[in-house]
């Protein structure tokens, strides 16, 4: 009897060790043939999809020679599989090719303006979490009242309107007819050469250095586009937060709250939301990387000098090198974020670790 | 019995919400009655109804409809016109074109591009999740790997390099839509077909000697239908705002084209003092895709009572 319930315990732990090894496993086979998924992709836009990169760039009237010395130094006349993987290796050391527009290697340029749309979405998530929680609580709480509609059509129309619309309408508004905010672009051209960041989080280095002056410039550009993404992610973490509490409302421990005497505050803000908190920070992490994608319009609108400008700039050039270097960045932190808030919710919730 | 009770009332609503359908043809209706008669309930559905089948009859009568040419204006006494103006309602744009005229037209080019998408993504998203939950095993792995890599993309940035690449134009954007939004399709036709995987009505159907291939077109996809086509409509909104950024950037439908993110784009330079060229197109964006999202979220709590009000 004891044997038998030793060698069960020592089959179920060497089963749990190989269980956990398969998940290692599975988590480096997903993050490895995501990224190749992705560097595949972008590899067959840039030399499949088109019918000749090489007259691409010299143009159709070059002499045939020029073209044929263009195809050789862009290795266009190896087999695919071997470009395929000239074009990891080059990725894999961050050797996106040189942007035409801007003579720099991509990479430079995106190092140079990504931090200003990090900036961005950052701000556009606190806002969208700071208002969509409450906002979705309040509607799961009162549910079907007149406050759970209002909740409800917010969210819908920020889900269905046009967002670079919006900031158009946004811009003429608060900018042009009532003056609160500052025009399009980042920082005041008084301050562009005064200010020196150090990390390219303008706004965190304006305060880290107490130039409250420009901080406060700073503030009025990015409050605008901030906002307006902030409203993006509010309408997606409103609805979840809803769901989610809706959920938790109708567990049981509520009730056992309820009938312990806690007040109705403390049960909603500490109980059920601690609970709901767990999916929730994983909403939270795929709207950040959403806003990160949703700024490729907003910037344009806003002359934001990120990622997403420099994006649709290199699109109007058609410089593709800077469109598929961006279109890497963008994807690659995207997918991490992806998988980094899927950790995150293994860890916070003890439920999925014991399986 | 039921057949009797229908015979002696006819008009009454008995017979289709009878517990025990006589006939196949009986139980169809009956159930799509009481889908409807759930989907009816909601006031918002019905609203978002009653905008698409506004949008269709609009695209369809668009020649009838539209009181002036949408793509030649009169550039001598109708440019930049304010809404309101008589014989033009939402005012004139640049060109002297008149902005209702052309936003009837446009909504031919969202219907296209909407159901241009939804009729190359919506199949080959149901038949890699059908095929990929019904066979299981290694095809199962292979096909979600590469559903998990699409899924994990940014769509519309990726959409955007496929259009910068093949060249701006709508067709171009319908392609480079379809290709970032069959992923989820995939995963819940997988998702469905899972759980009736080993029913007992497949196994009969494999006893009566049915190869895999006709189980799976006549007998799995049917039944993910329904969860389908909520997803698709709810993707719709999200569809025609790609579109309309794309179109925002100059990639989608090239000018004259009355695309309604063009017509953003070209209304942008004006947006001071002339604010109804870019604002007119917007607002029928807005609109348009609320009439999906509401549609959407009608249909799927009609369709699926355990989740309604979620």
């Amino acid at each position: 009897m004891t044997l038998t319930d030793t060698t069960a315990v020592t089959r179920r732990s060497r089963r749990r060790a190989s269980s956990f090894g398969m998940a290692v496993v599975r988590f480096v086979v997903t993050v490895v043939t995501t990224f190749l998924g992705l560097l595949a992709v972008t590899f067959f836009i840039g030399r499949v999809v088109p019918i000749d990169p090489a007259l691409a760039i010299v143009g159709d009237r070059a002499p045939s020679h020029v073209v044929e010395r263009v195809r050789e130094e862009l290795g266009l006349n190896l087999p695919l599989y071997q470009q395929f993987w000239i074009y990891i290796k080059q990725a894999m050391t961050g050797d996106f090719g040189i942007s035409v527009l801007t003579t720099n290697p991509v990479m430079t340029d995106i190092a140079r303006v990504f931090p200003a749309t990090i900036e961005l979405a950052t701000i556009g998530t606190i806002i969208g979490a700071l208002i969509g929680v409450p906002l979705g609580v309040l509607a799961a709480v009162k549910r079907g009242s007149i406050a759970d509609q209002i909740v409800r059509v917010i969210g819908l129309i920020g889900y269905s309107v046009p967002i670079f619309w919006l900031g158009l309408l946004a811009l003429v508004l608060f900018y042009a007819k009532l003056g609160w905010v500052a025009y399009p672009g980042r920082i005041d051209i008084v301050y562009e050469y005064t200010f020196t960041p150090q990390t390219g989080f303008f706004l965190f280095d304006a305060i880290w250095q107490g130039q409250w002056d420009v901080a406060w410039d700073l503030f009025r550009h990015i409050i605008l586009p901030g906002g307006l993404l902030g409203y993006f992610s509010l309408a997606y973490i409103s609805r979840m937060t809803r769901s989610f509490m809706l959920n938790e409302l109708q567990q049981e421990y509520i009730v056992a709250a309820r009938a312990k005497g806690l007040s109705e505050a403390r049960i909603i803000w500490f109980h059920a939301l601690r609970n709901a908190a767990v999916p929730l920070v994983t909403v939270i992490a795929l709207s950040y990387a959403g806003l990160l994608e949703g700024s490729v319009l907003t910037e344009t609108i806003f002359s934001w000098p990120g990622l997403g400008l420099y994006i649709t700039n290199s699109l109007q050039n058609a410089d593709m090198n800077a469109v598929l270097g961006g279109t890497i960045v963008i994807g690659a932190v995207f997918v991490a974020i992806n998988i980094l808030s899927d950790l995150l919710y293994r860890t916070l919730d003890p439920r999925t670790r014991s399986r | 019995m039921s057949v009797l009770q229908a015979n002696e009332k006819p008009y009454s609503r008995e017979w289709l919400l009878s517990e025990q359908p006589t006939s196949r043809h009986q139980a169809r209706l009956g159930r799509a009655y009481v889908i409807w008669r759930r989907f009816s309930a909601n006031r918002l559905a019905l609203a978002g109804l009653g905008i698409i089948l506004l949008l269709i009859l609009v695209a369809i009568f668009a020649d009838v409809l539209a009181p002036h040419n949408p793509v030649q204006g009169d550039l001598r006494n109708a440019r930049l016109l304010p809404p309101g103006t008589a014989g033009y309602l939402l005012g004139t744009d640049d060109q002297g074109r008149d902005i209702l005229s052309r936003l009837i037209h446009g909504s031919r080019l969202t219907l296209f591009v909407v159901v241009l998408v939804a009729i190359i993504a919506a199949p080959v998203g149901l038949i890699i999740g059908t095929v990929s939950g019904y066979a299981g095993g290694w095809v199962d792995a292979v096909l979600m790997r590469i559903t998990d890599i699409f899924l994990a993309f940014p769509k519309l940035v990726l959409a955007l390099a496929l259009v910068a690449a093949l060249g701006p134009g709508i067709e171009n954007a319908v392609l480079a839509i379809a290709v970032t939004s069959w992923p989820p399709y995939a995963r819940i036709a997988r998702a469905e077909t899972m759980t009736f995987r080993n029913s007992e009505f497949i196994s009969a159907v494999k006893l009566m000697g049915a190869s895999p291939f006709r189980i799976v077109l006549r007998h799995v996809m049917p039944l993910c239908l329904s969860s389908l086509i909520v997803r698709v409509t709810l993707d719709m909104a999200g569809i025609i705002l790609t579109a309309a950024g794309l179109g925002f950037l100059g990639l989608g439908a090239q000018p004259p084209l009355p695309e309604w993110g063009a017509m953003i784009a070209s209304g942008r330079r004006f947006i001071l003092d002339q604010w109804w060229v870019a604002a007119m197109p917007g607002a029928a964006i807005l609109i348009v895709s609320l009439g999906f999202n509401l549609l959407g979220d009608g249909l799927r709590d009609a369709l699926d009572p355990k989740e309604a009000g979620q």
